[in-house]
């Protein structure tokens, strides 16, 4: 079985930031975490790209204002394509 | 064991300080995984024990005309899981051409070993990518002459202010053409300007010393030039690589970098039950073992055609199998399906002892470190044993699928070579012949005799353009023999020998077995009365034959007639280099001074003097540089 979507969001966006998990919360935000910056923030898209199998458009790259609008982003696309 | 289990054990064996240990295992996860994600947990975690493991370090500027920026991190934990740790200067956006021509800019301040200038297309020539319709054939013709004149101005001008290699991206073909199915119907139609461009590249990296081609081209092809482009990323970040490419990209660089910075495996160690051949020759005999151009044995031919590529790359092989000798060597004489034959092999240990121990015999029998060994058996427990006992062997990891078995070995970066000398192909014969030799000592009772028996014949040099590529080479993988270790690219060596106080002589040595190649390299800088030396190094395929003395004692009487009273030199002890260590004590040289690095000594002329041992002939050309 695969880990809930946010668990797996959860595991990049510690690893990308070097922060611990439990750190790592929906309301988590370039504002509030210091390594989530432009280059990170592509590294983030890329990453989540590369771990779900899909890509996102520029509408939806404009979205992604923190971890919990990403996580309903990605609900939606992999319920559309399910 | 699933990824996050890996990554507590990583955690685990970082916090209880197991370096080696952690490092296997941030591998195997690389392996399993490579992302964003994890490349930046892989350097996370190797920042953390770097300095407990043998890593290269390595200099990398990327200059560029998109964003490269995700595919550095990628790039950064490959490089650790292959041995390098790696510090990357990314150019200014589009600034590449500045970059190049300001020589007192942050590129050349950064001082790197090597340059990649990773430049596309649609940036250098919008005119051939999608403007190409309206282009008459002068000016298509015109185009291509702008952007190579572009590319040779930068090598030339990269060339005056660095010695650092250059590694030149191909262009990149569009997906579509301007000009559909009509554009194949011309020789100078979009895809032949760009294939003029990318073939005028090549000649013009065959020009100069130190600069070499990527193929983006091939390398977006391979992947599918429609599935490689993320066109959203480009209008938006800059960024045309769809993300699960950019690792690709990150790969390919490393192709260059891994024999750029010495980080690579000298031989490889086949087994052979079910990795040669399918079946067990000692139970399904000759008639029963595959091995031919039918599946399943042509997976196994596939194998093979792969192994003899790298022994014509000048990668030496050795046989390390269980089995009872004669039926091993019956399928490897007569089988007819064989590509490889015992000739082609420069060791073999084939009986029913511990794999690890014959690794080192085999290794110190080619007197080479452990280190240079690479390791092919199709037996994860044989590989999991040898990596037991020896870590520092690289260890091919294969797929269960015997299909996969060739792919595998072409895709190993430790056999990747970026020049190839006379020296490189010759190879396998010379281990040949080195067999014959180690029987002949084992004949005669003293080593003088052994000397003498091997009329030995050592022919010295100063470096000219056909040797270069390989004196630098010796500079780069000698680490036994070698009294300071100076690593030196093809482009400084030819500018030390341009230098009037400076001498780069290299040595050939021949015997009544034959030609060893070019062996020795010296290099020299004379100041007034005191001739330094800078670099002393001799292949280990002559190691014991005191050559050494013949080749030191040329270099004394050299620097006499140049005028010196006294030569000196450092011996810099490594981990390997305890052959060399006696060097100078054994040839009447005195100690100056130790410090922390090594020692100093020095040879007064009118005290003591060189002698070329009388069994070993000397012929010395071209004189002195004064």
């Amino acid at each position: 079985m695969t880990p809930a979507i946010f668990l797996r969001i959860q595991g990049i966006a510690a690893d990308l930031f070097e922060i611990p998990h439990e750190q790592v919360t929906p309301l988590s935000s370039p504002e509030n975490i210091e390594n989530w910056d432009s280059v990170q923030h592509l590294n983030l898209i890329l990453a989540l790209e590369q771990e779900f199998g899909i890509l996102f458009s520029t509408e939806e790259i404009d979205e992604m204002k923190n971890l919990g609008a990403i996580k309903s982003l990605l609900e939606r696309k992999l319920d559309h394509s399910a | 064991v699933v990824s996050s289990d890996l990554r507590k054990t990583i955690d685990g064996l970082i916090g209880t300080g197991a370096a080696e240990a952690a490092s296997r295992s941030l591998t195997e996860l690389w392996r399993r995984e490579a992302s964003p994600a994890t490349a930046q947990f892989l350097i996370t975690s190797y920042n953390t024990i770097r300095e407990h493991l043998s890593l290269r370090s390595f200099r990398l500027a990327i200059l560029r005309s998109f964003t490269v920026e995700p595919a550095v991190p990628l790039l950064r934990a490959a490089a650790f899981t292959a041995g390098i740790d790696l510090t990357v200067h990314v150019g200014d956006f589009n600034a590449y051409a500045q970059e190049i021509l300001d020589a007192d800019g942050r590129v050349f301040r950064f001082a790197p070993d090597v340059v990649i200038l990773a430049v596309q297309t649609c940036d250098i020539a919008p005119d051939l990518w999608r403007g190409y319709a309206d282009l008459t054939p002068q000016g298509s013709a015109a185009a291509a002459t702008r952007v190579m004149t572009g590319f040779c101005d930068w090598v030339r001008a990269f060339r005056k202010r660095s010695q650092a290699s250059l590694v030149l991206h191909t262009l990149e073909q569009p997906a579509r053409s301007s000009m559909g199915v009509l554009d194949g119907q011309s020789s100078h139609g979009q895809s032949s300007a760009i294939l003029q461009i990318n073939h005028e590249l090549r000649r013009l990296a065959e020009k100069h010393n130190g600069v070499y081609v990527l193929d983006y081209d091939a390398l977006v092809a391979r992947h599918g030039r429609v599935c490689w482009r993320d066109e959203g990323k480009w209008l938006t970040a800059r960024m045309p690589i769809a993300a699960g490419h950019l690792i690709h990209l990150a790969q390919e660089w490393l192709r260059f970098l891994v024999p750029l910075s010495g980080k690579i495996s000298k031989a490889l160690v086949v087994d052979l039950d079910n990795t040669l051949w399918k079946g067990v020759i000692g139970e399904d005999g000759i008639a029963g073992i595959q091995i031919g151009p039918e599946y399943p044995g042509a997976a196994y031919q596939a194998l093979q055609r792969a192994i003899l590529d790298l022994y014509q790359r000048g990668i030496i092989l050795a046989i390390c199998s269980k089995n009872n000798q004669e039926d091993a060597m019956e399928a490897l004489r007569n089988h007819p399906g064989m590509i490889l034959r015992p000739n082609h092999f420069a060791a073999m240990r084939i009986n029913w002892g511990d794999k690890a121990q014959n690794l080192r015999e085999i290794a110190a029998g080619l007197n080479i470190g452990t280190d240079a060994l690479a390791f092919l058996d199709d037996n994860p427990v044989e590989r999991e044993q040898v990596r037991m006992a020896l870590p520092e062997v690289n260890i091919i990891e294969l797929p269960d699928d015997p299909l996969g078995f060739a792919d595998t070995l072409r895709d190993q970066l430790a056999f990747e070579r970026l020049t190839l000398s006379e020296e490189d192909r010759q190879r396998g014969s010379y281990y040949a012949a080195q067999d014959q030799r180690l029987e002949l000592l084992e004949q005669v009772t003293s080593k003088e005799d052994f000397y003498r028996s091997l009329e030995q014949e050592a022919e010295i040099s100063p470096v000219a353009p056909a040797t270069l590529s390989r004196v630098a080479q010796l500079t780069r993988k000698t680490n036994q023999f070698n009294l300071t270790t100076q690593r030196y690219e093809e482009q400084q060596i030819a500018e030390l020998a341009k230098l009037a106080d400076w001498q780069v002589v290299s040595m050939r040595v021949r015997d009544r077995y034959g030609d060893n190649g070019l062996v020795g390299v010296a290099i020299t800088h004379q100041a007034g009365t005191v001739c330094e030396i800078d670099t002393f190094l001799m292949s280990c395929r002559v190691i014991g034959r005191t050559v050494e003395t013949a080749f030191l004692s040329c270099l004394v009487e050299q620097a006499r007639e140049r005028g010196a009273r006294l030569v000196r030199g450092w011996f810099f002890p490594t981990n390997k280099n305890a052959p060399a260590k006696n060097f100078y004590s054994d040839h009447g040289f005195e100690l100056v001074t130790q410090n922390e690095k090594g020692s100093l000594w020095e040879l007064s002329m009118s005290a003591a003097n060189v002698n070329c041992p009388d069994w070993v002939r000397l012929i010395v050309h071209g004189g002195v540089k004064k």
